[in-house]
């Protein structure tokens, strides 16, 4: 029952995480149409800034740790936010008109160029994170089952996620982007600026890809400028499950492939932890292109 | 019965509770041109789509009639045994292959008439070759027909809207069809042009015997080319008829001016 | 002109400051946690500035010139190339003359360089394999390495448990993969194009992973060692040996070239064509999309096969680890640097990619960056590739249309 509940709390970890990610993809995907692949590596730069300004910080000053780690969660999302936007700026708003495919190459170069302009400016290994989230008093480690760090993650996804909704639903930017993903030509033709709508769209999935980063480096204590591949991969696997474009679909996604590796590795084999995930991928693209709560689209002939 | 081609029966397309099409009853005969009009979102381009294989009616038999007598019910089978049967179509927005050349977009459409394989292409054998020499010869002979000629080596993207529209005329008559499905051949075309196509498709019947079957909202081309309309509003048939009855038909009038 | 001189001034300028500042902690600060050391490289933060400076400037340059639409000339050098190509005798003093060099090839340098362009030459036919797919088919396949894979540990498996020789895995090395790229074809024919690309990914890291954990019939992450190298006749010293396979390589290669091309103006080649071009339409004028594209994934995979065996058999040890994503991806490279869907264009584009990193080692630590860079910049100002596809060209015969 203990090693059950394990199970359900890493996979509730790993979810939250995935879910983080998961959103910069289906938003993207949303507006642009656009597996924008190098969405894993910004959350890399996230756990990669906070690493760096955080351990500069702890270094060479005697802040408190809690203040550490804000000062540092706040410059990971301003660094990954800014990347973000940068990146559509140079990569992909010249291929706007451009074939799907095109983009979908483009991307894929744009996260080659990321993942080594880390490896080649930091490091190739891995590096020790030390957790900088305080431990809660009334958590004790090894008595109570879940952890500070578990606890924080699942927690800030929880208001992420609602504070995102919150803003897609009623706010002006959220409304224009819900337009251009029904309809771009039209969104334009009613004055929708796309230009200002893909910045946003960037930013705001970097901003919680980075956030994403910076828990799950504090969470797993060590990092490098790869981890971004699998974790974008997975989390890419999870909107899809969802439902591409959707974003409660995003979040129901990543909390079912959270759960599935943590109770297949658990129970199955967790040398193939890593397979999971792509044979989900592979059986839902199969069976139910269009996800868990996506819709069905027919193809205009 | 006379030599009925193709046979629509009590044909029904649902696309989520929405009825685009409703119990529609429609026979085509050999050679006969016949036209299918209809206000916009009337069913029409979707009862196309149905009987070339795109979509899967929800109700009803689509029944072609083979030049050997042969009966084929095509629910459902892919668009390309449909065009193997006989059919062949043309689409209201142009989906030419753009980036390849008028020649080799008529090319494409003698495929199904071919039988060289992998083999084949490597060894080039003599049937091989001498196959390939008849496509171009082919294919050059139906862009004459259709005046095409001069763009025979021009990237199909860089063609005129109004040769861009003949060539996938052209395009869908190099799979010898008997039936040729037009959707909305005319749409775009000045006056003409809209000529020039009238005189395309009646030749086309009459040289070649292929029945047509087109979907226009050009009042004129209908009335003067087709022999017999059908017209559906909402997704249902409302009239049938001679371009004479149609045009004295109330409901028709009532469907297109409103009350 | 000067005002806009001063605007681009001052929006190149800002571009680099912009750089200069997002790239600070990356770039700049540098901690050693374990030793709690912090080292600030400001030298760095200037490189990044003046280096977006003038990038920026060349990058609106070259925009501004793409927009303006003068794509009129970029198919013409190819164009001049195809017509020299095209006359008979040429084409035939070209051709004898490329063969000697490669015969004699092996005489003039050392043992070292026959190895480099042997690579060369495999990822060559890598490259024409993929450029089926993706160049013919329209099918943009991320885990071409899968079938690569599937070549090396036929042959290295064969020998291990059989003692498999070379000429008899070459074929079944070749078929293997062909079959295996059928037995991956059927699940994704109804898959769109994106969606293709990332589940092919996923089978080639599937792929990967089972190489990796199947320890007891793979060898697992060790890999497998001491695969012998192609015999002929007797087996051959190291010298010999490496000769050898220079040679088989370069026939393979031309064997290669020869059958793409066949298969490019044929039949198949078309329909493979119109289905890249727009599938509804394909099927509409009769091409059976799921034949064809199984024939599309045959094809690539076949000689992903073939290259395979040539892998497992030049460096007689292989790994799952030679046979990753960014495998694929260097394949993909090849093939968008050259030209999607021409042959020169390939061949170009993967000896570019494998020799350059090989003859510049100062460079081999930024490859991975510069493909890249490849990768975004090609498809942007260069879509078509180094050498463009030509288009054939048809000569118009008079024909009697009055039958």
């Amino acid at each position: 029952m203990e090693y059950f509940l394990q199970l359900v709390l890493a996979g509730l970890t790993k979810g939250s995480i995935y879910a983080l990610i998961a959103l910069g993809y289906t938003m993207v995907y949303g507006v642009f149409k656009l597996i924008n692949f190098a969405h894993g590596e910004i959350y890399m730069i996230g756990a990669f800034t906070a690493l760096i300004v955080g351990g500069a910080l702890q270094i060479t000053t005697d802040l408190a740790p809690s203040m550490i780690f804000l000062i540092s969660l706040v410059a990971a999302i301003f660094f990954s936010a800014a990347h973000g936007a940068t990146m559509e700026r140079i990569a992909y708003r010249p291929l706007r008109q451009a074939p799907r495919l095109t983009a979908l190459i483009s991307a894929i170069g744009m996260s080659l160029i990321l993942q080594n302009y880390v490896r080649l400016a930091q490091t190739s290994d891995f590096l020790p994170f030390h957790s900088m989230i305080p431990d809660i008093p009334w958590l004790t480690p090894g008595v109570s089952p879940i952890t500070t760090t578990q606890l924080t993650i699942v927690v800030t996804t929880v208001v992420v996620m609602i504070s995102l909704t919150l803003f897609i639903k009623f706010t002006k930017m959220g409304k224009a982007m819900r337009a251009a993903a029904q309809d771009r030509i039209m969104a334009q033709l009613v004055g929708i600026d796309m230009n200002r709508v893909a910045t946003y769209t960037f930013v705001i999935g970097s901003v919680t890809a980075a956030i994403g980063g910076v828990l799950i480096a504090n969470h797993m204590g060590q990092i490098n400028f790869y981890i971004g591949f699998l974790a974008g991969i997975k989390a890419f696997v999870a909107a899809v499950l969802g439902g591409i474009g959707s974003i409660p679909g995003a979040v129901l996604g990543s909390f079912v492939l959270g759960m599935a590796e943590s109770f297949g590795a658990g129970y199955i084999s967790s040398a193939y932890e890593d397979a999971f995930a792509f044979i989900i991928l592979i059986i839902v693209l199969i069976f139910k292109p269009s996800g868990l709560l996506g819709r069905n689209e027919v193809e205009k002939v | 019965m006379s030599d009925t081609i193709l046979d629509i029966r009590n044909f029904s397309m649902i696309f989520g509770g929405l009825h685009a099409v409703n119990c529609v009853n429609i026979h085509i005969d050999k050679c006969e041109i016949v036209a299918l009009i209809g206000p916009n979102g009337a069913g029409k381009t979707t009862l196309f789509n149905c009987i070339t294989g795109l979509y899967t009616p929800t109700e009803g038999d689509i029944t072609v009639y083979n030049s050997n007598k042969k009966t084929v019910r095509i629910n459902g089978l892919n668009p390309n045994k449909i065009t193997e049967l006989g059919l062949a179509r043309t689409f209201q927005n142009i989906r030419l292959f753009n980036s390849m050349t008028a020649l080799e977009n008529v090319m494409i459409g003698c495929h199904t008439r071919l039988k060289a394989g992998i083999l084949g292409a490597i060894l080039r054998d003599g049937k091989t070759r001498a196959e390939e020499q008849g496509v171009i010869d082919t294919s050059m002979g139906i862009l004459k027909k259709l005046k095409l000629e001069r763009y025979a080596n021009e990237t199909a993207s860089n063609l005129p809207y109004g040769p861009q529209r003949l060539l996938e005329i052209a395009r869908a008559m190099a799979t010898e069809p008997q039936l040729l499905l037009l959707d909305e051949p005319a749409a775009g075309m000045n006056l003409a042009e809209t000529k020039r196509l009238d005189y395309i498709i009646s030749k086309i019947r009459d040289e070649e015997q292929i029945t047509i079957l087109l979907i226009e909202h050009d009042m004129n081309l209908v009335m003067s080319i087709a022999e017999r309309i059908y017209v559906l509003d909402y997704g249902e048939l409302i009239a049938e008829g001679t371009p004479a009855e149609i045009k004295a038909n109330p409901a028709v009038i009532k469907a297109y001016l409103g009350e | 002109m000067k005002a806009s001189f001063f605007k681009t001034l001052r929006t190149t300028l800002l571009n680099a400051l912009w750089m200069m500042l997002i790239t600070f902690p990356i770039m700049v600060i540098k901690v050693k946690p374990r030793e709690s050391l912090v080292s600030w490289r400001w030298m760095n933060l200037l490189w990044v500035g003046i280096g977006t400076f003038s990038l920026s400037w060349i990058w609106r340059y070259l925009l501004s010139r793409r927009d303006k639409g003068s794509k009129l000339n970029a198919g013409r050098g190819r164009e001049v190339l195809g017509l020299l190509w095209g006359k008979k005798k040429i084409r035939a003093v070209l051709l004898a003359a490329l063969t000697l060099l490669v015969i004699w090839f092996p005489w003039i340098v050392n043992l070292y360089q026959v190895g480099i362009i042997t690579s060369g030459l495999m990822f060559v036919i890598l490259g024409l394999g993929l450029n089926i797919v993706i160049g013919y088919g329209g099918l943009l396949h991320l885990g071409y390495a899968a079938f690569y894979a599937m070549g090396a540990y036929n042959y290295a498996l064969m020998y291990l448990y059989w003692g498999m020789q070379f000429w008899l895995a070459l074929p079944l090395g070749a078929v293997s993969g062909a079959l295996f790229g059928i037995l991956i074809g059927f699940p994704v024919l109804r898959l769109r194009g994106d969606y293709l690309a990332i589940v092919t990914l996923a089978f080639g890291e599937i792929m990967r992973l089972l190489l990796l954990n199947l320890s007891d019939f793979t060898k697992g992450a060790e890999g497998i060692a001491q695969i012998p190298r192609a015999a002929f006749i007797r087996a051959l010293s190291l010298q010999e040996a490496t000769n050898y396979l220079f040679y088989i390589c370069a026939v393979l290669v031309a064997f290669s070239i020869f059958i793409i091309r066949r298969l490019e103006n044929s039949r198949i080649g078309r329909a493979l064509e119109a289905m890249r071009e727009d599938e509804i339409a394909a099927q509409s004028m009769g091409i059976n999309l799921t034949r064809n594209k199984l024939i599309t994934f045959a094809l690539g995979a076949f000689w992903a096969g073939l290259a395979g065996v040539i892998l497992a058999a030049k460096t007689t040890y292989i790994n799952p680890g030679s046979f990753t994503l960014l495998e694929s991806v260097m394949i993909l490279v090849a093939v968008v640097l050259g030209g999607m869907g021409s042959i020169p264009g390939v061949i170009l584009g993967a000896l570019l990619v494998t020799l350059i990193p090989e003859y510049f080692r100062a460079l081999s630590d930024y490859r991975m960056l510069m493909f890249g860079v490849v990768l975004v910049i090609m498809p942007i100002f260069r879509p078509r590739g180094i050498i463009p596809k030509l288009r054939k060209h048809y000569t118009v015969k008079e024909v009697d249309c009055s039958s």
